[in-house]
């Protein structure tokens, strides 16, 4: 009665072969949709591009970014290949081809960095305030409410001004104006998630909430906090360029984007159009593949967006 | 809803009260004073500027005179560095003109925005969608800053249509610069917003439903998907709206419109905490004011909110 039959056997054996398919993770979904959007890879090749410009270009530079070249200033300063000058030189006879290179590090870096320090500060504060919530959540938001009606420019003058101008203030100012949005981000999907059926299933099987933070809520705001903060540099780029124009950024020799552009357009006047174009060039560029990127990426990872 | 908004203004007066407190000692933490300079003053002649502007009493004593005085008086006391004119007085100067193509710039954004979203989210994967979408993020990557010396070497420079900079009065060739250079970013910020919300709006049951009852399209839009879509602009829109006074900076120097950005830099450069505290305090009242606004108009946008 009990016959074994093949056909069964290879049934069930295909069976359990199916169930035991590999489950597919989060993070592989979120790539595999990556890939398949076509801007967003450009854009992702054509920043690449951008970094090794700057990593290779001072290779092939034949003036550095300091060495004033008398005989081509001003007017006779146009970008031609003769001189050397790939892209002219500036007001002061200084070689826009390495100064454009270092300008476009010195802001890339400024962005990243600057959006690192708010990914970190914001999402300790607003993980912090989300999960615990009561009075401890109402005192660290009222904090954040008050920063944010205080102008950024304020508390970035102030910083720069009680500490003293140098690349570790400007960062540490860049991060400290930041994490206002990033933490009320957090804090809101914090909520969101506490409230979730697997954070209440991981609390029941006596998981410490020091745990149930790190395995899933934390890895559950990745998504959101990424997407962010992709969108968050071109803003540091941003006000870096703000406080720069004002005198208190980044000081000479050094320069980014942001100083270079109002250079230019301090002399636009008169017809040196060359030393407005391509910084301004270079800064477009950048801010939108990053776009384009940050919506790639928030098309992968928060798929119910759209 | 009457409820709501006393239980806010109970916690927004507070929050301007400490905002006024911490700017407060923060400015008075900052090192240099608008009265150091390259040649240091003889003390008996600093010591007789400070008591003229009461900087030699004790800082709790400055604090509460400060207060005093701006609550009864509306007074935000005398500028450090101009000796004929108080805080009052530049601000009353400089904020009009920030106001008038602050607000200029903030419509324009949120009309041309919100219709390019809406256009691109019906026509969804057409040519428009697309053209909208590309346009948004250019826009995007153009901040004021940005526009700014492009508008001016294009319509003054080459076309020679329009004044490179000025204000009187406020005419209309002096606002056009202005108030494109200031509304393009945020412009494609607000397209890019409403046109992801109205597509996940057009993707909901109830608007299926509405669908199924055989509404014509056109209603399902403007009756039923409007009022949703608009609700994470909403949102959005109230910080920029603070954003567009505050951020005139740029505006202010490209165009030399006299508003309140250009005390502000000034101010700051000069180390003229008068100015800068009272442009501040200004800035962070009409921040808790809009944020205010803002939360009330989400009970008419969205049903589900009750209070």
């Amino acid at each position: 009665m009990f016959q074994r039959y093949k056909k069964v056997e290879a049934l069930a054996s295909d069976m359990t072969h199916h169930s035991a398919v590999k489950g597919r993770s989060l993070m592989r979904d979120a790539r595999e949709r990556f890939l398949r959007n076509k801007a967003a890879l450009v854009c992702l090749g054509v920043l690449f591009l951008v970094v090794l410009f700057v990593l290779l270009g001072p290779f092939f530079a034949v003036w550095d970014n300091e060495t004033i070249d008398w005989g081509n200033m001003g007017a006779t300063g146009v970008p031609s290949l003769q001189t050397g000058h790939y892209f002219g030189t500036d007001d002061l006879g200084r070689d826009l081809y390495s100064r454009t290179i270092q300008a476009t590090g010195t802001s890339l870096m400024v962005g990243l960095i600057g959006a690192g320090m708010a990914l970190i500060i914001g999402i300790a504060w607003g993980v912090i305030a989300g999960f615990y919530g009561g009075w401890l959540d109402s005192v660290m938001m009222r904090i954040v409410d008050i920063l944010l009606a205080i102008p950024l420019v304020l508390v970035l003058i102030l910083i720069l001004v009680i500490a003293g101008r140098s690349f570790t203030t400007l960062f540490i100012a860049l991060g400290a104006v930041s994490w206002l949005t990033m933490a009320r981000i957090v804090r809101a999907q914090t909520m969101a998630l506490k409230g979730r059926e697997f954070i209440e299933a991981a609390r029941a099987s006596g998981v410490s909430e020091t745990m149930i933070i790190i395995r899933h809520i934390l890895p559950n705001l990745m998504g959101v906090v990424i997407v962010y903060a992709s969108l968050l540099v071109p803003d540091m780029i941003l006000a870096e360029s703000f406080i720069s124009f004002l005198g208190l950024g980044i000081s000479e020799p050094s320069t980014s984007l942001g100083s270079l552009i109002s250079e230019g357009a301090g002399t636009m006047a008169y017809g040196t159009l060359w030393q407005l174009a391509f910084p301004l060039a270079f800064y477009v560029t950048i801010i939108i593949t990053m776009f384009f990127i940050g919506d790639g990426l928030r098309d992968a990872l928060d798929p119910k967006d759209r | 809803m009457l409820n709501f908004t006393i239980r806010r203004l109970f916690v927004a007066i507070p929050t301007i009260f400490f905002l006024v407190i911490a700017c407060f000692f923060l400015m008075h933490l900052a090192p240099g004073g608008p009265f150091t300079s390259e040649r240091p003053l003889p003390p008996a002649v600093l010591a007789n500027i400070e008591a003229r502007y009461g900087l030699d009493q004790p800082l709790w004593k400055q604090l509460w005179d400060y207060l005093t005085n701006i609550v009864l008086h509306f007074d935000f006391g005398p500028s450090f560095v101009f000796k004929d004119r108080d805080v009052n007085d530049i601000i009353a100067q400089g904020f009009p003109i920030s106001l008038t193509y602050g607000s200029l710039s903030f419509l324009a954004a949120s009309i041309v925005g919100i219709s390019l979203g809406i256009a691109a989210a019906i026509r969804h994967n057409t040519w428009i969608d697309y053209f909208a979408v590309s346009l948004g993020i250019l826009a995007q990557a153009l901040p004021n800053f940005i526009m700014g010396p492009i508008l001016i070497l294009t319509f003054t420079l080459w076309l020679g249509w329009l004044p490179g900079g000025g204000w009187y009065g406020g005419q209309w060739q002096y606002l056009i610069m202005p108030v494109i250079a200031l509304s393009t970013s945020f412009m494609g910020s607000i397209a890019r917003i409403t046109r992801s919300s109205m597509l996940e709006v057009m993707n909901a049951n109830f608007i299926r439903t509405a669908r199924a009852k055989g509404l014509p399209e056109r209603t399902v839009i403007w009756r039923h998907a409007m009022k949703p879509t608009l609700l994470p602009v909403i949102s959005y829109l109230g910080p920029v709206f603070v954003y567009v006074l505050t951020g005139s900076v740029f505006v202010d120097l490209y165009f030399s419109t006299g508003g309140l950005g250009q005390s502000f830099v000034n101010s700051a450069l000069s180390r003229d905490y008068a100015v800068l505290l009272g442009v501040t305090i200004l800035y962070g009242s009409l921040t808790v004011a809009v944020n205010l606004l803002t939360d009330l108009s989400y009970a008419w946008f969205d049903p589900k909110i009750r209070y």
